[in-house]
């Protein structure tokens, strides 16, 4: 299984191969990627050194191009198709089936994995993307269960990514505007979610308040620690309850899940958190590595040691880990 | 029978779960509404089975038979085999045509005529153009998208291509595969004794300082506020806009029909209808998306 690592900036890059990735996704310093955050990304000559760096030591480097152009964007996209190929990446991860068709045509040597962003929760869909564009691989949203990625996989004519782990979207990607909704950006739009420069900390007589585009989505008492207001996060009220009505704010691990993903046949195993630092890359790398190696060496006898499992609670948000949609209680 | 003032006015499948003879009743209201086109169909939760295909088919005829174009709906979210092959039934059929909600619908439809549903990512002309290649004829702009976009979109729209904007209803906002009226009810999702059968409008989330916020129907996020472009009938119009939908709530979606056709018909001014619509409303409006502003703002002067 292909371990695929994310990268912001050059020193993650470097972190990642280092640290045992097979494979690294990055993004252009641009609203062409699902990570368009401030300071974040590749211009192209950072990107050509990276990926002279990793092809150096033998890994691979994808870009994921993976918002929804419109009209006024395609030239832009077009053209970060064209560079993406002139740079020799190893794969184009693309969501938009516009950019897909434009790549496929105009530059037929590029690889093109379907982006998380794209929605494929089928095989349907998944031949469709494949008869059209000649995708290899898809990454599939963190929605199905355990016995439905197997089934894909059994009828899919491409090979399957999945999220192993990482921040966890609870909807389907390429699907929830629930940010553009209270700040008139989305991931698909804009290229970020809950974007820094919609939220406010305010301060008040009990704690601390946490608000995106105006809507208080965190009351946090004195003393609390404070997370990051991430709209399906939030605590919320229904019926008189008030509780988290979408998700805890917890992260997805799904290590412990490592052989069954195997004998689904999953390729690739994606970590979450290109907008994270490179000392979360290089940990969240080096523990994921160990896991895999050791479940080379002794596949019977797999199970997540205590150590990885502390090192990955450090990074975690939240500090919770959880299998997601994997496991059965979510479905 | 006169053909009606344009744009023409559809009805969206009903993104609730309500009882069979609810949906009976609703249908029987739409039938003698001005209302131009009806989409059928469970389009958000398989468990749903309260109304079954051969109902649907049964629906379908009544509405037929009453003059109203049938568009046969699709789930948005596939991910069991049983929901394919329940898929695979609606797309195999030759009286009426699809609306795929997932390119895996779009899959099965190729090669003949089909519409595709807002929650298919259409953001670019040249998505438009692949799928008018594979067959589509209509297309509902993601509402996401804003006026400009729309008009760039319509510029370059392919021949014999019509489009459909949302107009009036909760938004959708998204799918998941977690149930959050079944977690709000603290029940496991396989076995959610019909808990969103309570909620026929959704259930309300308020933040903390009482803004109602969301509105949770099942694996679907809607927003509490209610999209209304009637105002903007006039951008609609002007934009070649063919058809504008209006997506059913409980109570009062013949009211809200019937102040659309006024409006169309020119028997009312959009700006007094604002007003009217507004009180029908479970819990008041926004247009925001339209404007190109956060999608809860509501900016049109009533």
């Amino acid at each position: 299984m292909e371990l695929v690592c994310p990268a912001g900036n050059l020193p993650s890059l470097k972190a990642a191969v280092d640290n045992g990735a097979d494979a690294v996704y990055t993004g252009f310093r641009d609203d062409t990627n699902a990570r368009h955050f401030a300071g974040l990304n590749f211009t192209a000559g950072k990107l050509a050194d990276g990926i002279r760096y990793a092809k150096g030591k033998g890994k691979r480097v994808f870009i994921a191009m993976n918002t929804y152009p419109r009209p006024d964007g395609i030239a832009r996209f077009e053209e970060a198709v064209d560079q993406a190929a002139a740079l020799g990446v190893d794969a184009l991860i693309c969501a938009d089936i516009g950019v897909l068709d434009y790549a496929a045509r105009r530059q037929p040597k590029l690889n093109l994995h379907l982006s998380v962003q794209g929605s494929a929760t089928n095989y349907e869909a998944l031949r469709y993307y494949h008869e059209h564009f000649g995708i290899r691989r898809a990454v599939l949203p963190r929605v199905l269960s355990m016995a439905q990625i197997e089934h894909v996989i059994e009828q899919s004519p491409v090979e399957i990514e999945v999220f192993g782990f990482g921040s966890l979207c609870v909807m389907v990607e390429g699907r929830c505007i629930l940010s553009s909704y209270a700040t008139g950006r989305s991931p698909n739009t804009y290229g970020a979610c809950s974007p820094a420069s919609h939220v406010e900390w305010i301060e008040t007589d009990t704690g601390l308040d946490t608000r995106l585009g105006g809507v208080l989505i965190q009351r946090h008492a004195k003393g609390e620690n404070v997370g990051y207001p991430t709209l399906c996060k939030g605590t919320y009220r229904t019926d008189g309850r008030t509780y988290h009505a979408i998700e805890d704010p917890v992260s997805l691990n799904a290590m412990a899940l490592l052989p069954q993903l195997a004998a689904a046949g999953v390729a690739a195993v994606k970590i979450e958190g290109r907008q994270r630092s490179p000392v979360y890359v290089k940990q969240v790398t080096r523990v994921w590595r160990e896991a895999l190696d050791a479940f080379a060496r002794d596949p019977e006898h797999f199970a997540p040691q205590a150590e990885w499992t502390a090192e990955l609670a450090k990074v975690s948000e939240g500090a919770q880990t959880t299998l997601g949609p994997y496991h059965r209680p979510w479905q | 029978m006169t053909a009606s003032p344009a744009p023409r006015l559809s009805v969206g499948a009903i993104p609730y779960y309500w009882p069979k003879q609810q949906v009976d009743d609703f249908y029987a209201m739409v039938a003698d509404s001005p209302a131009d086109i009806v989409y059928l169909g469970e389009t958000i939760c398989a468990k749903r089975n309260q109304v079954r295909f051969e109902d649907w088919l049964d629906i379908a005829a009544r509405l037929t038979a009453a003059g109203k174009e049938v568009v046969l709906s699709t789930l948005a979210l596939l991910e069991a085999e049983s929901e394919l092959k329940r898929l695979r039934a609606i797309c195999g059929q030759e009286d009426y045509l699809v609306e795929a909600n997932d390119l895996g619908a779009v899959q099965l439809l190729r090669g003949k005529p089909f519409a595709v549903g807002h929650s298919v990512n259409v953001y670019n002309h040249r998505t438009l153009e692949l799928l008018a290649a594979d067959g589509c004829r209509r297309w509902v702009l993601p509402v996401e998208l804003t006026r400009e976009t729309l008009a760039a979109m319509q510029r370059q729209r392919p021949a014999g291509m019509e489009t459909e904007v949302f107009a009036y209803g909760r938004l959708p906002l998204a799918y998941s595969a977690r149930c959050f009226t079944a977690r709000a009810r603290d029940l496991p999702k396989d076995d959610c004794r019909d808990a969103c059968l309570e909620d026929p409008d959704g259930m309300v989330v308020d933040t903390q300082d009482d803004n109602r916020f969301l509105a949770l129907n099942g694996i679907q996020t809607q927003s509490a506020r209610t999209m209304n472009l009637l105002p903007a009938l006039d951008d609609l119009r002007a934009l070649d806009v063919d058809i504008l939908r209006v997506s059913p709530q409980s109570q009062y979606t013949g009211e809200v029909l019937a102040l659309f056709h006024k409006v169309r018909a020119g028997e009312l001014a959009p700006a007094a209808a604002g007003e009217a619509l507004a009180a029908l409303m479970p819990t008041g409006p926004c247009d925001g998306y339209w404007r190109g502003a956060a999608g809860m703002d509501a900016l049109a002067v009533a």
